[in-house]
């Protein structure tokens, strides 16, 4: 128990010290640039993997090629994946953050997916029969009873995508990671707490963010079935 | 990378056959033994939510939590207590395998139809032999479909560990990056990739094998 407070203190006494809030090596500029390479790789994997998961949910076709996909990706060492990037194409930030997108598309895809087609067959018979367009089907009633499902793809692959870009500290590039890594290499343990304590964190503000987003954009309706899941 | 460094060696990869094999071993016991730790807690934790359901929403929630919290930051939290060993790496990934086996435990209970329950209780089974001969052979295939993500995030995730020395065949791919020689990181890949891969096929013959009568069924999954 001691041996914690001491951690809690070590970590209090790096995150206090001032130096740790200026310049390129301070938290709010590491912070900015792992929200970037974050942010940016999730725009884009959502774009592709939510096009790819409402199309192949509402029309039933590719199923197969999507459930592939995502096994397949999940068996990937992202860890090996970033490096081999750096490693082939240099240390720039463009390689890696397609790699990041490649990472995060197959999570929201086939949750997208699995959201679509778990729509209640009835439901979307009775809003055909109601008049409305496939458009209207897919937008007005597919989407909506998917956003449980959709969401929980998005947040996967945003855990993923914040988890990777800290390793991908190690062979060059910016971000929280680079505190562990550096420490690691200087043998300064300050050093590696103390910017695990800042990982830590942003993964929990993540959390809490999609909880929240969660509450707001589900349909009520919805609510009682998606705390189950 | 020089220009001329083709993307594969094969010579290199046949040079090293007998390392690569001892790493995958290790790479398969940090990968698989997490699961089996995260199973042990799993059954008993999804049977207590199962019974009681006001335990299941902060279960989950904390296995939820623990699980977005990236790899590398949980190792580093451990060294502290446990070194640059490899229960360092192994620690962190059980509590990974948290967020996806208890929630298919406690599905795999409330998958057990009524009826079955009440025939084995008017057959006389108490609750606890009613869960363990009854309803966690039914629970089977949702658990094992749990079992499959589990096994195969745990089997890719444990390159990371390399970062404190113990990451199985992710040797090969920190070797690699500092040799600037991309074969063997690509070795690297594709072999965790197949141990993931076979792992998984493994798991659904088991299942075929431990549930016969869900042999038609099981497709759908």
């Amino acid at each position: 128990m001691n041996d914690f407070l001491n951690q809690v203190r070590l970590v209090w006494d790096w995150l206090t010290s001032s130096q740790q809030w200026h310049g390129d090596d301070g938290i709010p500029h590491r912070l900015i640039e792992h929200l970037t390479y974050s942010g940016i790789s999730l725009f884009f994997a959502a774009l592709i993997g939510l096009a790819f998961g409402l199309l192949v949910g509402h029309t039933g076709r590719g199923a197969f090629a999507v459930a592939t996909v995502a096994n397949l990706a999940r068996a990937i060492p992202t860890f090996g994946l970033v490096v081999l990037v750096v490693t082939l194409a240099g240390l720039s930030t463009t390689p890696v953050l397609i790699a990041l997108v490649a990472l995060a598309v197959p999570p929201i895809l086939i949750n997208t997916y699995e959201g679509v087609r778990g729509v209640d067959p009835d439901t979307r018979d009775a809003a055909r029969g109601v008049g409305m367009t496939e458009w209207e089907v897919l937008l007005r009633v597919e989407v909506p009873m998917a956003l449980p499902l959709i969401l929980l793809g998005l947040r996967i692959a945003a855990i993923q995508v914040v988890a990777t870009a800290t390793v991908a500290a190690y062979p060059g590039l910016g971000g929280l990671g680079r505190f562990i890594v550096d420490g690691l290499s200087r043998n300064d343990y300050e050093l590696v707490i103390g910017g695990s304590t800042v990982v830590v964190a942003l993964a929990l503000v993540v959390q809490v963010a999609f909880t929240a987003l969660r509450r707001v954009i589900v349909s009520p309706g919805l609510q009682v079935a998606a705390s189950k899941s | 990378m020089s220009d001329d460094e083709p993307l594969i060696r094969w010579q290199w990869i046949g040079d090293h056959a007998a390392e690569l094999a001892d790493y995958t071993g290790i790479h398969l016991r940090l990968g698989l033994l997490p699961v089996l730790f995260g199973l042990i807690i799993s059954i008993p934790l999804g049977i207590l939510c199962h019974r009681w359901r006001w335990l299941y929403p902060p279960v989950l929630t904390v296995a939820n939590i623990l699980y977005s919290i990236p790899s590398l930051a949980l190792f580093m939290i451990f060294v502290r207590y446990t070194g640059l060993t490899e229960r360092t790496v192994m620690i962190p990934l059980t509590l990974y395998t948290l967020s996806v086996l208890v929630p298919n435990v406690v599905d795999g209970l409330a998958s057990v139809p009524e009826p079955v329950r009440l025939a084995a209780t008017a057959m006389g089974f108490g609750a606890i032999r009613r869960v363990v001969q009854v309803e966690l052979p039914i629970a089977v295939p949702v658990v094992i479909a749990g079992v499959r993500v589990a096994a195969v995030s745990s089997i890719s995730l444990v390159a990371v560990g390399q970062l404190i020395g113990q990451g199985g065949l992710g040797y090969y791919i920190t070797r690699g990056l500092q040799l600037d020689f991309p074969t063997p990181i690509i070795t690297a890949i594709v072999l965790i990739m197949l141990l993931a891969l076979a792992t998984d096929a493994l798991l659904v013959l088991a299942q075929r094998l431990l549930t016969p009568w869900s042999r038609n069924k099981v497709r759908a999954s």
